[in-house]
């Protein structure tokens, strides 16, 4: 089971706290919001990335467990 | 653009126009004549028999891909809400694309073809409630859609009411997304997704989208069938479409042709060039920029436009002369579609008016000879960071212009603007003061 990262673009301000939690996925544009490297989360960083979208002040960041494409 | 009612001389093939057999008497047609020209419409057949999924299996077997600018197969996405309760169907009309009037042109003019295409979309889906959104503004075509409405209730024809609503002008506010949550009660702007509406729509129901082109043509595959539908265009992309042809052609209009007719062959249709042509924009400005050469040949059809760098978008075609300035064209554009965003996601709300301001001063002040990689630089982070397709429809336009006219491009940036930066705007931008500037 892997797991994959989504922001809302809506909800993000912004804040930064999760490129400052997880810089091995996450780094910032020039106007402070957050671009994913990858969405895939490798399994080791799983932990960490929980701890990004969990302290996300407006839970902006989702981790989710990867889906199954439907046709 | 105005609208024009000239189906125009046709290609040949298939006997056209289809959708647009009853235009050139410059009225609207009412339903008398709407029904001698296009034949009466029954619901369930004749014997009344007919299971109302049927037309689904039909509409399926036709190919009908969405013509409101995304392709989405039709059949796929009425069965995608049917069966699962109570179901809405949105008619979009509100005509997002400046350069685009060929929904305007229906509605004006053929209200009957389209109010069929809600009716049986209804049926189909197992509908209970049925909206027709236009923009707000245009008055006079609200007017004669609820006249065309109250006439088919005196003739009991549609057993789901239409309930015509105008929504917001803004370009985002047509999204199927911002329609939905508008006619929830909320603002005209787009949603993150999922739940998209087929899943949970206008008060969590399932919520068919539809363009109001596409239930047209729903109204005459109802009528004459899939075979017939396919007799038209391509295997691959059957059917025909309405382009609005735009620029330096003898005579802009709307149009109806067959899938996978060449760009090239719809300018002709249009007249021709009044002048040398040095690019054609298709798709509109969520579209792209292809050279002049590079466009003659390529067929009009969802797969030939992505393959030649393009987009198919709603059927847009604007010739562009060689005496204009693609780059001082698309500045323009971009400082309109920068604006017209809903400020919602950071990325789009910051990063287009960024690119919107590095394609002006490319355009109009020249560079010192890193404006156009300071665009490219731009482009990555602005792309597929928005929760609608606005950020990533401005950045297609740009790339395909970066491409179309880097010649142009190279020479603005180490040499300043050329010349045709004084020609007189193409492109449509709508102004300030005409169109709607609230959300609610």
């Amino acid at each position: 089971m892997s797991h994959q990262l989504r922001v809302n673009p809506i909800a993000c301000r912004g804040h930064g706290v999760c490129a400052e939690l997880l810089p091995e996925v996450i780094e910032m544009d020039p106007w402070g919001y957050p671009i994913l490297r990858s969405a895939v989360i490798p399994p080791g960083l799983v932990p960490h990335a929980r701890r990004a979208a969990a302290a996300c002040p407006v839970l902006a960041l989702m981790l989710e467990r990867a889906q199954v494409r439907r046709p | 653009m105005t609208v024009t009612a000239s189906p125009g001389p046709q290609a040949a093939g298939a006997a056209l126009p289809r959708l647009l057999a009853g235009v050139g008497r410059e009225v609207v047609l009412g339903l008398a004549e709407h029904e001698r020209e296009y034949g009466t419409l029954w619901l369930r057949g004749p014997s009344g028999s007919r299971r109302p999924e049927r037309l689904i299996d039909i509409v399926e077997a036709a190919g009908l891909t969405g013509r409101g600018g995304a392709g989405f197969p039709t059949g796929r996405k009425m069965r995608s809400v049917a069966g699962r309760g109570e179901a809405v169907v949105v008619a979009n009309g509100a005509e997002g694309e400046p350069a685009s009037a060929k929904d305007r042109m229906l509605l004006s003019y053929l209200p009957h073809l389209v109010l069929d295409g809600i009716t049986l979309a209804a049926d189909a889906v197992g509908a209970t409630e049925a909206h027709l959104c236009v923009h707000r503004h245009e008055h006079d075509l609200i007017d004669g859609l609820a006249a065309a409405v109250a006439e088919r209730r005196r003739a009991g024809l549609d057993p789901v009411p239409i309930q015509i609503t105008g929504i917001p002008g803004r370009y985002v506010s047509s999204e199927q997304s911002s329609i939905v949550g508008y006619l929830n009660g909320g603002p005209a702007k787009p949603a993150f997704s999922p739940p998209r509406p087929h899943q949970s729509g206008v008060r969590g129901r399932p919520t068919l989208v539809n363009n109001v082109e596409t239930l047209a043509h729903v109204a005459l595959i109802a009528r004459h069938g899939d075979r017939w539908f396919r007799s038209a265009g391509l295997p691959s992309a059957p059917g025909t479409m309405l382009v609005t042809v735009d620029g330096a052609v003898r005579w802009p209009g709307v149009y109806e042709i067959e899938l996978g007719t060449g760009a090239g062959a719809v300018v002709a249709l249009a007249g021709g060039p009044t002048e040398d042509l040095q690019a054609l924009l298709i798709g509109g400005y969520f579209g792209a920029w292809l050279p002049a050469e590079v466009a003659w040949e390529a067929p009009l059809t969802q797969s030939g436009m992505r393959a030649a760098g393009g987009a198919l978008g709603a059927g847009i075609v604007v010739a562009l002369p060689g005496s204009s300035c693609g780059i001082a064209e698309t500045a323009r554009v971009m400082r309109y579609l920068a604006d017209q965003g809903a400020g919602q996601c950071g990325p789009c709300l910051m990063g287009l008016p960024a690119l919107a301001g590095a394609v002006a001063d490319l355009a109009f002040q020249g560079g010192r000879g890193s404006a156009v990689d300071a665009i490219a630089a731009l482009l990555p982070l602005i792309e597929r960071r928005g929760a609608c397709r606005h950020p990533d429809g401005a950045t297609q336009l740009v790339r395909s212009a970066m491409r179309a006219f880097i010649a142009d491009a190279r020479w603005h940036d180490h040499c300043g603007p050329c010349d045709g930066v004084r020609h007189a705007p193409l492109l449509p931008i709508p102004g300030d003061g005409e169109e709607d500037r609230d959300w609610a």
